[in-house]
């Protein structure tokens, strides 16, 4: 493989690994503070117990996220210098905003950890709150540096190649980054929530477990489904206004994710199947007529531009509209799912039967795949451009040989991270399961 | 003064910061492992006690570095980032490894000295890796081909120069992380581990400064430039080793109580010390970043960019004090931590 095909594939897992750990670094928190606040209002237990064994969690995964973060920081500048030349002369602020994010959350969550038995309850709220805004903070930076990206604004390029007519808050506020940071931040938010409501429906799922125990996992899934409901219908009509700012700034993105060839009004919405090049079409996809043209512009004789609409070169792979689809297709399900949930619980006031809680328990993993295929499709979508328009990737990336021995390093490490995590998480809990904390909290 | 010497100072500034935090942060682990099987003595339960709440300060310090030396000189990323991709990403590894097994050890009892060890060693080896980035910049060790920079690994490594910086690099870590651990110790009135990090404060001293001036006569013919730049800096250099004369001095006055020791007078001096030295060391260096290839103005960012940036660093830091002085007072300063069984 040549050398910025692995400079490309060593960044893109490096960043598929981090954001695992971040995504639950950014909805944790507010989790959190939602318990602590119902501990609050309602002053049963089940709550505070909810905040400490999540907190307990999060220390775990934030030591991962922190690791691969730095990982990922150092190495974009590596693996990318030609790229970090133009970054550090146009949109530096929210790179160096971000580390300010950062110290908030790392001071106040030693504080929230360490001291939280010498805290009284108001600085308790206020550190956790202090937490989940540093971590929400982080990811809106961060994607803006990635809006930016995608959308490139406050500067010019001359032929030669210089940077001239810098104005960086008008990088900071490219035309993508209000709808990208909302989306980023309600799908992170929503992520977690499914991933509570699995882990909480999984021991549901479980015969021999105790009435407080059954208790307490059911108060932890009704949070989860509620702030899931929410967050997935917000993502959505989000996502929504996102891909029309993809028909506005980046139709190409937009053709792309549509498999649509020809420029066309009235144009169809193909669910499924694949883009066949030789076609030029989307084989074997659901057709719904005119609802692109609909999604795109808000009137069904929106005109939608079409791929031949520019050289081949400049096309990103089709088998972006995979990625999108299962994004969307995910998203789309979920909303059902918790509020299919909500209805069985509120509305028939029935037990959820063995294949609702199925159901749920696989929600977490597939909002986490929805947020890998969006990251994917957003990144890849994005070829062969690293900066739209603006600078190739080949131009880019590294010249560096060392990069093919790197990948097979950072790849095993990754490969023992996630193993090592799951095993001890896997093991804290079982040392400490929630009958015991329960007990517990009865005798003291 | 000039744009581009105001972003060097501030970044001198932070490597000051990084230096200090990351000796006491590596040197806690090591010392951690060290004291770490031993009964009679709790040096290793303070030097975790310190390093539990600390160590994502001292990353987020690292991330600033990284981030402030990309976004003030991206000229100069292109150039590094190219050079140094090897030894930094093994670092990276090896840092990512430490601190997840750092967090590990509270929940995984069972693997606990292994994940001591493996806290120490790394705490050895990945400041080892960052000193080695020094002799890099002297000359000598880059040179262009077709356009591209290349180092010659080969040179670097049969060069005395390299292990003479890295012991600097290890007897500096030791004995700034040996000295605050004795205030520490001295703070949670632990005297066995207060005596323990004493006895390593004395001999570790004259050590480092006698390997630091050692270092400095095994630099390359290429570096004549800064030894000359060296030479005229004598006072400065001067006036460092006259704050490492009357910190080593604190170490052995008598207290009121007739123990031995002026902790925290002693942490003061010797962070004048190296403050004092980092600087004289980084006004010397100037104006090359890499010699003879890159000056400093030549990779500054826009300056109009810059202007901005301090802008944010202005607020963002203002922001963070009162959470700093928070964070202080609750596991610097408050007995009900220091002194837990
Ligand atoms: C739980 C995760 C999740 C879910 C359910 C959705 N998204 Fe999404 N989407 C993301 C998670 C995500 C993401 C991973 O966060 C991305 C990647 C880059 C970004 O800005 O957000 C993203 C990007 C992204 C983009 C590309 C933006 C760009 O490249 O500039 C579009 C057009 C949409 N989304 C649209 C939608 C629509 C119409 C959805 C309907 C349900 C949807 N997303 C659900
Ligand atoms: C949208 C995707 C991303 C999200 C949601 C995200 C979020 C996070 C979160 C929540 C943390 C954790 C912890 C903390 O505050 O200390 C973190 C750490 C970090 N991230 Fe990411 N991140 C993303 C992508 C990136 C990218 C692309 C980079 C670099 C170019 C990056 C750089 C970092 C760094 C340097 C850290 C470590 C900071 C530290 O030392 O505490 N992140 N990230
Ligand atoms: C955290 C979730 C993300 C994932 C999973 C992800 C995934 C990827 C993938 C797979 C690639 C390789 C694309 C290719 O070359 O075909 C890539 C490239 C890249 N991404 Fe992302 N990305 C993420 C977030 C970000 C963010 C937040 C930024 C901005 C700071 C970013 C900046 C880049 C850059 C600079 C490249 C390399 C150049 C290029 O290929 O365009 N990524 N990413």
């Amino acid at each position: 493989m040549d050398i910025v095909v692995m400079a490309r594939a060593l960044f893109g897992a490096s960043l598929g690994f981090h954001i695992i750990y971040a995504t639950i670094g950014v909805g944790v928190p507010v989790m959190i503070i939602i318990a602590e606040v119902l501990y609050w209002i309602k002053k049963d237990s089940d709550y505070a117990l909810m905040a400490r064994r999540w907190t307990k969690g999060f220390a775990i995964v934030l030591a991962v996220s922190i690791a691969s973060g730095t990982i990922v920081g150092v190495l974009i500048s590596l693996l990318f210098p030609s790229f970090m030349e133009i970054v550090g002369q146009v949109i530096a602020l929210p790179f160096q905003m971000e580390i300010f994010a950062f110290l908030i959350e790392a001071v106040f969550m030693s504080i929230y950890l360490y001291a939280a038995d010498r805290l009284s309850p108001s600085l308790r709220l206020v550190s956790i709150i202090s937490v989940a805004i540093g971590a929400t903070a982080s990811a809106v930076l961060i994607t803006d540096v990635h809006a930016w990206m995608n959308t490139p604004a406050g500067f010019r390029i001359t032929p030669s190649g210089d940077v001239t007519d810098i104005n960086p808050w008008a990088a900071f506020f490219n035309p993508s980054f209000g709808v990208t940071a909302i989306h980023v931040t309600l799908s992170a938010y929503m992520t977690v929530s499914f991933i509570i409501a699995s882990i909480a429906a999984l021991r549901l799922m479980k015969s021999k477990i105790t009435q407080a125990e059954r208790n307490y996992h059911k108060k932890a899934l009704t949070i989860a489904l509620y702030f899931g409901a929410i967050t997935s219908l917000a993502t959505a009509v989000n996502g929504h206004e996102t891909a029309q700012m993809l028909h506005e700034y980046n139709p190409r993105k937009l053709a792309a994710a549509e498999g649509l060839f020809e420029t066309t009004r009235y144009a169809p919405l193909s669910i499924g199947g694949y883009t066949s090049l030789e076609d030029q079409r989307v084989k074997y996809a659901v057709e719904i007529p005119y609802a692109l043209s609909f999604l795109a512009g808000d009137r069904f004789d929106t005109e939608v531009k079409g791929l031949n609409e520019y050289p081949e070169e400049l096309w990103p792979p089709l088998y972006v509209h995979v990625l999108f689809n299962i994004m969307v297709g995910i998203g789309s399900l979920l909303i059902v799912v918790a509020f299919l949930a909500l209805f069985w619980k509120h509305i028939l006031k029935r037990e959820f039967p063995g294949w609702m809680l199925a159901l749920l328990v696989t929600s977490g993993p597939l909002a986490m795949i929805a947020i890998e295929t969006g990251w994917c499709f957003s990144c890849i979508g994005r070829q062969p451009w690293t900066i739209t328009d603006v600078l190739r990737t080949e131009n880019a990336a590294t010249q560096s040989p060392s990069v093919g021995i790197l990948f097979v390093l950072f790849l095993s490490l990754y490969i023992i991270l996630l193993f090592v995590t799951g095993f001890v998480l896997k093991n804290y809990f079982k040392r400490n399961p929630v009958s015991k904390d329960l007990s517990a909290d009865t005798l003291g | 003064m000039e744009a581009s010497t105001l972003a060097v100072t501030i970044l001198w500034s932070l490597l000051f910061v990084y230096a200090m935090l990351g000796s006491l942060d590596f040197g806690a682990g090591f010392w951690g492992m060290i004291y770490g099987k031993n009964d009679h003595t709790s040096a290793s339960q303070i030097a975790n006690r310190f390093l539990s709440p600390t160590w994502e300060v001292t990353n987020v310090f690292f991330v600033i570095l990284v981030v402030s030396v990309v976004t003030f000189f991206p000229f100069a990323t292109t150039m590094l980032g190219s050079l140094l991709l090897l030894p930094i990403g093994l670092g990276l590894i090896l840092l990512a490894i430490r601190t997840t097994f750092m967090v590990f050890e509270h929940h995984a009892k069972r693997f606990r000295e292994l994940l001591r060890m493996t806290s120490g060693i790394t705490g050895l080896i990945i400041p080892a890796l960052l000193v080695s980035i020094l002799p890099i910049t002297l000359g000598g060790f880059i040179e262009f081909e077709d356009g591209l920079p290349r180092l010659y690994y080969r040179e670097l490594l049969v060069h005395p120069t390299l292990y003479m910086h890295i012991a600097f690099g290890l007897s500096t870590e030791l004995f700034i992380s040996a000295v605050f651990l004795m205030d520490y110790a001295k703070e949670a009135e632990d005297h066995s581990a207060y005596h323990t990090f004493r006895k390593h404060a004395i001999w570790l001293g004259p050590v480092s400064i006698a390997i630091a001036v050692l270092t400095i006569g095994t630099f390359p013919a290429e570096a004549a430039w800064i030894v000359d730049n060296i030479q005229r800096n004598w006072f400065w250099f001067g006036l460092s080793l006259f704050f490492f004369l009357i910190g080593y001095g604190f170490l052995f006055l008598k207290r009121a109580n007739g123990e031995r020791g002026m902790a925290r007078l002693a942490v003061l001096a010797i962070v004048l010390q190296y403050g004092i030295a980092i600087y004289a060391y980084g006004s010397a260096h100037l104006p090359y970043l890499v010699y003879p290839h890159l000056k400093i103005e030549d990779g500054f960012t826009d300056p109009g960019m810059f202007y901005q940036m301090l802008v944010v660093y202005g607020i963002g830091f203002g922001i963070l004090i009162p959470a700093f002085i928070l964070f202080w007072r609750l596991f610097l300063k408050d007995r009900r931590y220091l002194k837990q069984e």
